[in-house]
């Protein structure tokens, strides 16, 4: 088991999530965040508060984002940690509309 | 004078409770940038709060946030000071003349109660009691709960609940290697329980269980759950409740049930019914619990706010043995200002106000006994920065006097030849308990009494 973060992140980043992890498992590049999923305790706080639904728990994953799973722990242990809300990417909020959020 | 926050003139707080909302204050207190000393304060010789003595025994991933902790506290501008009662071993006052601010993070400590008759007949216990007791909690060490009786009733649906009926329904095997307290584990060993009923008041549609538990619940080895297929049918309301977006944690335990119903039944030691739409309206016995009646419900209102609304239809279940989980409450504080009726002090954005209203300067509040027992272990990162964030933000209207710290508090925590409980103290009680677990296949075997604690640290010298 583990939870992912996925492509809702991209053009996004509201950082959300990193503010209610209780373990700092949260990494990011300049597009979005992934988890560490040798950090992620799995406590799935990170879900619900994501603006963009773009987190999942690994049992409730849909197929076709599977490959998520894979890229979030290849990523997320070289970048940089992010344990404090950052300003979303410009045009978060047009985006976040697009996708009926 | 220099300014406060300053090597010169550190700002000096301290933390009251060492569970999750007290180690994320103090780290937010550490990463402000200003100079700080963080004092922390608990009760008990251990550190963690809900996370040590909460968090159920098996679900060892959920309690690794305590390296974090430990972390927090291995920074040089914090302190730790356990087995030191705030408000009777040190009071309130003592401590806002000996620190700048006192941000309190004491939780959500006592059990709503069901108010209905024959709620304290022997055999009627809370959450907090059994969940105390199974983990270890020195408050709760010398409970004893009837598991010589068959049917055991759960009141409430919320995570608490869920983590009381799994312990019920675990066998030893699936216990023994987990930090369960050895005395909770040794009465487990003997258990007759053989049904247990988790019950709630509205329907299976506004069930508050996170997806994980409830699934848990059909990954036991010797214990099946059992759904009455009926209470699946929904009405229209609850219907539209899933198909909001706020809906998906819901309709995801929708699909759980109907998973439990489906699934062929298992030749079981132990069942966990799952009940719906059901109060409780007397606890019934002479001289102890020997049922509950429920009366039925029915769901009134429009969709996102259904409420239950007694039918008059009265059914009764034989039981020995029930726990309440119906809600927590914070415990008031001598010298504070308490909401009895949300069981939490009144606060305005982590500020603790006075009974007109207005801000109390320097008392700050986080987690449960400022917002009430929602939320898990992470929601109190982001409430403690936002207490943290009110208190920076307060610096300039701060009594901004050099303050003592706990220097100033020596002779009240010397009174009594009470042993404070420093970090390195802690980690030595800690070591020992790990130690003792090896032989038992334990992560740790917790020591359950504050004088077991205190029997392995050195006197303390003046």
């Amino acid at each position: 088991m583990t939870t992912v973060v996925t492509a809702n992140c991209q053009k996004c980043r509201f950082t959300d999530c990193v503010t209610v992890c209780p373990v700092a498992c949260f990494h990011g590049d300049d597009e979005m965040l992934y988890i560490d999923n040798n950090v992620c305790i799995d406590c799935g706080a990170c879900v619900p508060v994501c603006p963009v639904h773009a987190i999942f728990e690994e049992a409730d994953l849909p197929e076709d984002m599977q490959m998520w799973v894979a890229i979030n722990a290849e990523r997320a242990p070289g970048l940089p940690s992010v344990t404090e809300k950052e300003d979303p990417l410009p045009g978060a909020e047009a985006r976040k509309a697009e996708l009926g959020y | 004078m220099s300014v406060l926050g300053s090597e010169e003139h550190p700002l000096k707080v301290a933390v009251v409770g060492s569970g999750p909302s007290g180690f994320y204050a103090a780290e937010a207190l550490v990463r402000s940038g200003h100079t700080v000393r963080i004092d922390m304060f608990e009760r008990l010789p251990a550190p963690f709060g809900l996370v040590r003595h909460g968090v159920a025994p098996d679900h060892p991933k959920l309690k690794e946030p305590i390296r974090v902790y430990d972390g927090i506290a291995r920074n040089p501008q914090f302190r730790f000071f356990g087995n030191v009662t705030v408000g009777r071993d040190v009071t309130v006052d003592a401590l806002r003349a000996a620190y700048h601010a006192v941000v309190f993070c004491s939780g959500a400590e006592t059990d709503r109660r069901l108010g209905i008759p024959g709620e304290d007949l022997p055999g009627s216990h809370t959450a907090t009691e059994f969940v105390g007791w199974y983990n270890g909690h020195p408050d709760y060490r010398d409970r004893s709960f009837d598991l010589g009786q068959e049917v055991a009733v759960i009141i409430g649906q919320g995570n608490v609940a869920i983590d009381v009926c799994r312990i019920l329904a675990k066998t030893v095997d699936e216990l023994k290697h987990t930090d369960i307290a050895e005395h909770a584990l040794d009465a487990l060993a003997e258990s007759r329980i053989r049904e247990i009923h988790l019950v709630g008041r509205r329907g299976p549609a506004q069930a508050k269980f996170t997806n994980k538990e409830f699934r848990e619940l059909g990954e036991l080895a010797d214990c099946d759950p059992v759904v009455d297929p009926a209470d699946l049918t929904l009405g229209p309301e609850s219907l539209a409740e899933l198909n909001e977006r706020s809906g998906t944690v819901a309709k995801r335990n929708m699909e759980i049930l109907q998973g439990f119903v489906a699934r062929p039944s298992r030749a079981c030691g132990r069942r966990v019914f799952l009940r719906f739409l059901l109060s409780p309206v007397e606890l019934k016995g002479g001289g102890r619990l020997e049922s509950v009646v429920f009366e039925r419900n029915r769901l009134e209102g429009p969709a996102g706010q259904q409420a239950a609304r007694g039918t008059g239809e009265r059914l009764e279940l034989p039981c020995g043995l029930l726990f309440r989980s119906i809600g927590y409450k914070g415990i008031a504080m001598p010298g504070l200002p308490f909401d009895a009726k949300q069981g939490v002090f009144p606060t305005r954005d982590g500020r603790i106000l006075d009974d007109g209203g207005a801000v109390i300067p320097g008392l700050y509040a986080s987690g449960w006994i400022k917002r009430g027992p929602t939320g898990i272990i992470g929601t109190n990162r982001a409430d403690s920065v936002a207490t943290v964030n009110a208190l920076l933000a307060d610096l300039p209207q701060l009594d901004t006097g050099p303050k003592p710290g706990a220097d100033a508090l020596s002779g009240l925590l010397a009174a009594g030849n009470r042993r404070v409980v420093s970090y390195a103290d802690w980690l030595v009680i800690d070591q020992a308990e790990v130690d003792r677990g090896v032989a038992k296949g334990k992560p740790r075997a917790k020591f359950t009494r504050v004088e077991e604690m205190l029997g392995l640290l050195p006197v303390t010298t003046p």
